[in-house]
């Protein structure tokens, strides 16, 4: 890196209010030529904001943006492309009956013809290492294979700054380590990448500097490489992390939930069905399932929690009771609770109030009904109680469910279903979008339910989250369950393996048990 | 310059509950300025329809019994809109009630005894009700758009008492009139204020509205119906099956409308003729909305249309407007308000354009 170089991005004193909310207030700073430099924080901590500016998606209200030491002021995406500016999304629009070739031709700003864009995407392909046939068909290719798509779009633009908007969150621990190496080779050419995520293990593998943004403001820039994880974290919610209390010596009791052969059929012809799964989880145990996106984990739930029927009744089984055949309701009554990922108009009602989103899943074990009439003191007593026993930030049980923010209402939702002191609890994602104190707080509440007995289900797509809540895991792949493993035995790289992640090249992980994850660079 | 609509992050309660105000005055406005631009007197035209049924203590008895129907088909409509059952066939299940009551009148003719009314009540709400299954088991069983069936049902039950008034339920002594004979004494609804012809529907359908908010408040059935509608699938997670619940709405929405026809004809008309569909299932429609879907909301919309009813009859006869001027108003009124609830829930944005090409 050339010192005398003028910085290839500089933000200075960029400002965007939105309806109720000041999304980035004076973020200033700049990106050297080069620099694999992560952009950190919180969901809801004006990251994606920001970079839909530098993108050309919305305009700042206020600030400069400089591009190579010229002051640019970028109107639109295809302006941003014209500068040399590329960015890869989170979410992919890519057409799955098309061809890469076709999908990439049809997002070029100039036309091109179709043999020479393929022998220049066979040329990016070559000098990345990205392996892909340019003529298969997309709906045939995996998450990881797709993303290519996309960065190969990307990079025939021949860029000078590259954003890279959370694109791990869909990808095996494999395919990680096989984009790291591709982005560390493009960054060695010139390109700077701006890296955005949350996830700090792989910030500190990747990425040269880090800004972190808090409430839309600029808390600290820092290299990563010189900090811990938890010192990162810290800086990005603002207050000490809070390490889960997990008795060392707990001990599980006899299995209580048994499911075995569970089966379902796929919802509609995209739809993934479970099938044949199986396993066991006993008393005080947390049984984690992981899984990359779309492997049929919302089946899973849905098949668990009685909200699509199977065939047979002993496909699930509660200390002994068939739940097989059981609707919600009855499961509910035998003890049986869950969570699914979405929070508004699936595990909440935004319209509601939080008191009948009470009277929504907790109504039979807490006798909110009398007569079919309901009893609406019982069940603002309960809300209230879950309000103050989870410190859910809301005015009160006649809030609006819609009122609260992504991780209140999410505690709300957890404490409704918690406090039922449920025998068995199946949550999936329990902490998705949620800011790092309330996933603490969510974590907690989780293993003290496991400590008084209760059987605990998490599906979920981070990897970190289950290895440091579980006691066992298995892997759901295509709605197929893997075998249970103990966490502690299990390794990255063999849980990768087993997510279906056959494409990447496996490098050097290893996991603590019932701790922290690292993944070596 | 491009407009878009963007939501707001909380609707104004208040504005909730004033736009049915505003809708009704921005449809007298508009409306006097429309009759008078095409040649009438649009002022004239306001004060009849809307004010003169109101300051004339005369006519309040026919607003009672206008209102009445229009309270019944309403609140069901109300439940069943809640549930997001779109039932638009209320008229149809409204004349098969009428008709299921008739033929009670008519097989129990010259009979006398207090239960005669209750049967036909019971007859009318089961009409009503197996009228509105039929959109029912085609939307749960075939995923057939109910809109449409239930809508078209309703030609089908018009022909049918043009059939059977012509034929087999046809007065003997009625000289060839397409109608049946007028109910024996016991199967005619009584008035309740003497001297006028306000009858017994008209404290009923207070009851009913009354009845159907406590239901729609209170009770387990109508959370189910609000949670179906407000979140299907957050219904399904708390144990509601939507089917079941569609069931329920059609049931309920049809049965209400069922006894609004057994009132009608056992009240007003006394017997079953060609022109007993009057509309007031499609005018309820209107009824739901302006009320917000909320049963007490109902009594006032529905009195506000019995208005525009009374009022366009007297417009007829005093300025000599066409009669489908009160059907104009009314109409007007539904869509100011479906378009001042897109206000409430959106605001108007402006979009400025950037041309891509001459900025670059």
């Amino acid at each position: 890196m050339d010192a005398n170089l003028p910085f290839r991005l500089q933000l200075s004193g960029i400002t965007k209010q939105f309806p109720g909310v000041l999304a980035n207030d004076r973020v200033t700073f700049s990106v050297r030529p080069g620099d694999i430099h992560a952009l950190l924080g919180e969901n809801g901590a004006g990251k994606s904001t920001l970079v839909k500016m530098i993108y050309g998606i919305m305009a700042p209200d206020a600030g400069e943006i400089a591009f190579d030491g010229e002051r640019v002021e970028i109107a639109n995406p295809k302006q941003a492309r014209k500068l040399g500016i590329g960015m890869v999304f989170q979410h992919f629009s890519l057409f799955e009956a098309l061809t890469v070739l076709e999908n990439i031709a049809l997002g070029m700003d100039a036309s091109i013809r179709s043999r020479d864009l393929e022998a220049r995407i066979r040329e990016v392909m070559i000098a990345y290492g990205l392996n892909l046939d340019p003529r298969r068909i997309v709906a045939t290719l995996s998450v990881g294979e797709r993303q290519r798509i996309e960065i190969v779009r990307a990079l025939l633009l021949n860029p000078k700054l590259l954003i890279m908007d959370e694109p791990t969150s869909v990808l095996t621990p494999q395919e990680v380590e096989a984009l790291f190496k591709t982005l560390r080779q493009v960054a060695a050419q010139g390109c700077s990448i701006l890296y955005i995520s949350h996830k700090l293990h792989e910030i500190k593998a990747l990425c040269d500097t880090a800004t972190i943004l808090r409430g839309g403001k600029v808390v600290a820039t820092c290299d990563p490489k010189q900090e811990t994880s938890r010192s990162m974290a810290e800086r990005m919610i603002g207050a000490s992390l809070k390490d889960i209390k997990k008795d060392p010596n707990r001990t599980f009791g006899e299995p209580k939930l048994i499911v075995s052969g569970l089966s379902t059929k796929a919802e509609d012809e995209f739809g993934i069905a479970v099938e044949d799964v199986g396993f066991s989880v006993r008393a005080g145990e947390i049984f984690g399932i992981a899984g990359v996106a779309g492997n049929g984990q919302n089946a899973l739930l849905d098949a668990l929690s009685g909200e699509v029927l199977g065939e047979n009744s002993q496909a699930i089984t509660l200390e002994g009771h068939p739940l097989g055949l059981l609707d919600t309701t009855g499961r509910r009554k035998l003890g049986l609770c869950a969570v699914p990922e979405e929070r508004n108009g699936h595990a909440a009602v935004g319209d509601f109030t939080l008191a009948d989103n009470s009277v929504l899943t907790a109504r039979d074990r807490l006798k909110m009904v009398v007569g079919g009439l309901i009893d609406s003191g019982a069940a603002r007593t309960y809300t209230g109680r879950v309000i103050a026993e989870f410190a859910v930030k809301a005015l009160g049980p006649l809030s609006m469910a819609s009122s609260l923010s992504g991780g209140n209402l999410q505690k709300f939702i957890m404490g409704r279903e918690i406090l039922q002191r449920p025998s068995v609890l199946v949550v999936c994602q329990p902490t998705w979008g949620v800011d790092a104190g309330a996933a603490a707080a969510i974590h907690q509440a989780l293993v003290d339910l496991a400590a008084a007995g209760s059987a605990i289900v998490v599906i979920s797509q981070d990897l970190d989250e289950l290895l440091t809540l579980c006691d066992t895991l298995a892997v759901i792949n295509e709605g197929r369950l893997s075998r249970t493993l103990e966490v502690g035995e299990a390794s990255i790289e063999e849980l990768g393996l087993l997510m279906g992640g056959v494409h990447g090249t496996p490098e050097q992980v290893s996991i603590e048990a019932g701790g922290g994850v690292a993944v070596q660079a | 310059m491009q407009f878009k609509l963007e939501k707001r992050p909380r609707p104004s309660q208040a504005m909730l509950y004033l736009t049915p105000v505003a809708a009704v005055v921005l449809t007298m406005l508009i409306g006097g300025a429309i009759f008078s631009l095409i040649g009438y007197d649009g002022m004239g035209a306001v004060r009849e329809i809307f004010l003169t049924p109101l300051t004339n203590s005369y006519k309040w008895q026919d607003l009672g019994i206008k209102a009445a129907p229009l309270i019944i088909i309403g609140v069901g409509l109300a439940v069943a809109y809640r549930a997001n059952v779109w039932n638009i066939g209320a008229e149809g299940q409204y004349v098969m009630g009428g008709v299921f009551a008739t033929g009670v009148a008519l097989t129990t003719y010259g009979v006398t005894g207090w239960w005669v009314l209750p049967l036909m009540a019971i007859a009318g709400i089961a009409g009503g009700a197996a009228y509105a299954a039929i959109p029912a088991v085609l939307r749960t069983r075939l995923g057939v758009n109910e809109i449409l069936t239930s809508l078209m049902l309703t030609y089908a039950s018009v022909q049918l008492i043009y059939y059977l008034v012509r034929a087999p339920w046809k007065d003997p002594m009625g000289m060839g009139f397409p109608q049946t004979r007028i109910f024996s004494e016991a199967a005619r609804l009584p008035t309740i204020i003497p001297g006028t012809i306000v009858h017994l529907g008209v404290p009923i359908a207070i009851v009913v509205a009354l009845l159907v908010w406590f239901v729609m408040t209170r009770s387990l059935f109508g959370f189910q119906i609000r949670v179906v509608g407000a979140a299907p699938h957050a219904a399904r997670y708390g144990g509601f099956s939507e089917n079941r619940t569609i069931w329920l709405a059609f049931l309920v929405s049809g049965g209400l409308a069922g006894l609004a026809g057994m009132l009608e004809v056992a009240g007003p008309f006394q017997r079953l003729v060609p022109g007993f569909p009057t509309g007031y299932g499609f005018t309820a429609i209107i009824v739901a909305f302006l009320g917000r879907l909320d049963p007490l909301g109902v009594i006032f919309a529905a009195i506000v249309l019995a208005i525009t009813f009374v009022g366009g009859e007297l417009a007829q006869t005093t300025i000599g407007l066409p009669a489908a001027a009160a059907g104009i108003f009314q109409a007007m009124m539904l869509f100011f308000l479906l378009a001042g609830d897109i206000l409430v829930r959106y605001r108007v944005k402006r979009v400025v354009h950037q041309s891509a090409e001459a900025r670059a």
